[in-house]
């Protein structure tokens, strides 16, 4: 440590010296401005955005937007947010094992350089590009009208566990290359088959990388608009027949206040409140990365 | 028993597996089966070299909706790429370990945003802004150019970060060679790191263009989408993904099957995209 301070020691320019430098080059000067002027417009702009929202909306906060039903006066914003966790919930209890088995046959299973993985990885790949407003349609043709599910929050789930599964099976495929070879190798020496060490050794070990990646799919659920209007629909309320009604959910919601412009100030505050959902999912999927860094 | 159970479970992976291949067949199958059928009806030259959308007319020509998407995101590209590579070089490069504790995570949630709070934004925020600066053409506000800004801040996450970590896996003794043959700091950085990142950063850039192309919800809400050739910067435009979400609802018969081959082209459009993102990052891992 005390080194490796010495030495940055003899290293550092000082401010006279660097201006010294940058007169002799005035290039570089020029750089040092572009490249700091980028970053300021890019604080800027996440601060201005962020602040300007929660100034705005705060105030706005009241009660009855909390109220347990919605009606044209109280803009309640709970029935979305109860659908949210509904889609959200079906969506993961789809999306986590299809992706998970998934990243245990491409990794665990798999030869090298078998065809069935270049064929996976290429199809998931094209998932992942795929805009919203595609799979909403999709979902559209496909579970709304083909398999006659309706507007439903069920089309509108698993069109979304389509939508997530790369994500699901790219984050568990790193975790479970991060489990270093030894661990198997162990358990397969004390006798383990393959299976019993997939699910007794590898997984457990990896399960705060899986943890991570279903955080992540989370805050795409939350965050998704497009592939849901035309899915799950955009009925204000939680719909009585369950999985089969229409619903929409908290972006949706503040998809249709905005547009309407008849509650702006209810807006203001519905963005609030997704905005601090997104912040509190990414602090969470933070911490749990920070702690798996860490061993 | 043992070995049935192993055997079991190898056979539920692999069709686990396969869900993904099942799920892109379907979904070209769906998307094609019925949009190709009104693209045939209405001619292939009509239907995408068309300059009029009039369904009450029958007239169905998305010209006017591509150009939209291709302006809208060559304007995103105009402001998003330089600010978000220089960005990126400050991060990996400038940045002092203190602030990029902060700045690393803030850029990150810039990305977890949904897009409709960024429509929002660009409905209080960037609307009135423009129509303030150019009170004296009289425009709403709402046009290319706010959608442009829009997506080039919606955009800034995805560059800044692959960007960031291209510049990052250049190895270090290429910019200390720099620095030993005598250029200063930024010039070793900009002349030697940089170009040595290029691919990675192209990669960033194209991936920034699929976002933005695809993007649905905040263009819809801050570009005007008039269904007509587009203008002027500060005119309406429509999009391709705007015109299928605000006609999807009540669309019925050619109509809604022209709203489907929209979905076509666009979903043909990121398929090029996605291929040539690929192609781009086997080059660079190379």
């Amino acid at each position: 440590m005390m080194k490796s301070e010495k030495i940055q020691k003899i290293n550092k320019i000082s401010l006279k010296q660097r201006v010294k430098m940058y007169a002799h080059s005035p290039l570089s000067f020029i750089l040092l401005l572009l490249v700091a002027a980028a970053a300021i417009v890019t604080t800027f702009a996440i601060i201005y955005m962020i602040g300007y929202i929660l100034v705005k909306g705060v105030p706005n906060l009241s009660l009855d937007l909390f109220s347990l039903h919605y009606n044209s006066e109280n803009v309640s914003l709970v029935p979305a947010l109860i659908n949210t966790v509904i889609i959200t919930f079906v969506s993961l209890l789809i999306a986590c094992p299809l992706g998970v088995f998934t990243a245990i046959y491409l990794v665990e299973y798999a030869k090298r350089g078998s065809k069935l993985v270049k064929i996976v990885r290429m199809t998931t790949e094209t998932l992942s590009g795929i805009p919203s407003i595609v799979y909403g349609l999709f979902g559209a043709l496909f579970f709304v009208m083909t398999l006659k599910l309706g507007l439903s929050l069920l089309s509108g789930a698993l069109t979304l566990s389509i939508m997530i599964l790369p994500l699901i099976m790219r984050t568990t495929e790193e975790a479970l290359r991060s489990v270093p070879d030894s661990y198997r190798e162990g358990s397969f020496g004390l006798g383990a088959g393959r299976l019993r060490t997939v699910f007794r050794i590898i997984l457990p070990s990896a399960s705060q990388g899986i943890l991570a990646g279903v955080i992540l799919a989370i805050g795409r659920i939350v965050g998704e608009s497009a592939a849901l209007i035309y899915t799950a629909g955009t009925v204000a309320n939680v719909p009585k027949d369950g999985l089969l009604g229409s619903g929409r959910t908290l972006s949706v919601h503040m998809y249709v206040l905005a547009n309407e412009g008849l509650h702006i100030d209810k807006a203001y505050a519905t963005a609030v409140v997704l905005l601090a959902i997104v912040i509190g999912i990414n602090a969470l999927s933070a911490f749990i990365a920070k702690k798996m860094s860490k061993g | 028993m043992n070995n049935f159970k192993e055997r079991a479970m190898k056979l539920v992976f692999i069709l686990c597996a396969c869900t993904s291949i099942l799920a892109v067949a379907l979904i070209c199958v769906f998307l094609f089966a019925n949009g190709l059928p009104a693209i045939g009806e209405i001619g292939v030259a009509d239907f995408l070299l068309g300059q009029t959308w009039k369904p009450g007319n029958n007239i169905y020509g998305i010209l006017p909706m591509i150009l939209g998407s291709i302006y809208v995101t060559a304007g995103a590209i105009l402001f998003g790429v330089p600010i978000g590579v220089l960005t990126a070089v400050f991060m990996a490069k400038f940045c002092p370990k203190k602030l990029y504790k902060v700045l690393k995570p803030a850029i990150e949630l810039l990305a977890g945003i949904p897009s409709v709070v960024y429509g929002f934004f660009g409905i209080v925020v960037l609307v009135p802004l423009v129509r303030d600066l150019f009170e004296k053409y009289d425009v709403s506000g709402k046009g290319m150019l706010t959608a442009s800004l829009l997506l080039g801040l919606m955009i800034l996450p995805t560059i800044v970060g692959v960007s960031e970590s291209a510049i990052r896996a250049v190895p270090e003794n290429y910019y200390e060679g720099g620095l030993a043959l005598g250029a200063s700091h930024e010039k070793s950085v900009f002349t030697v790191t940089l170009p040595a990142a290029k691919s990675g950063i192209l990669a960033g850039v194209i991936l920034g263009v699929g976002r933005a192309i695809g993007e649905t919800m905040a263009v819809i809400m801050v570009a005007g989408n008039q269904p007509r050739m587009p203008k002027g910067i500060l005119e309406g435009v429509r999009t391709m993904t705007a015109n299928i979400v605000l006609e999807m609802g009540y669309a019925a018969d050619l109509h809604r099957e022209a709203l489907i081959a929209t979905g076509v082209v666009l979903f043909v459009f990121i398929l090029l995209i996605n291929l040539l993102f690929s192609a781009i990052k086997k080059r660079s891992d190379k």
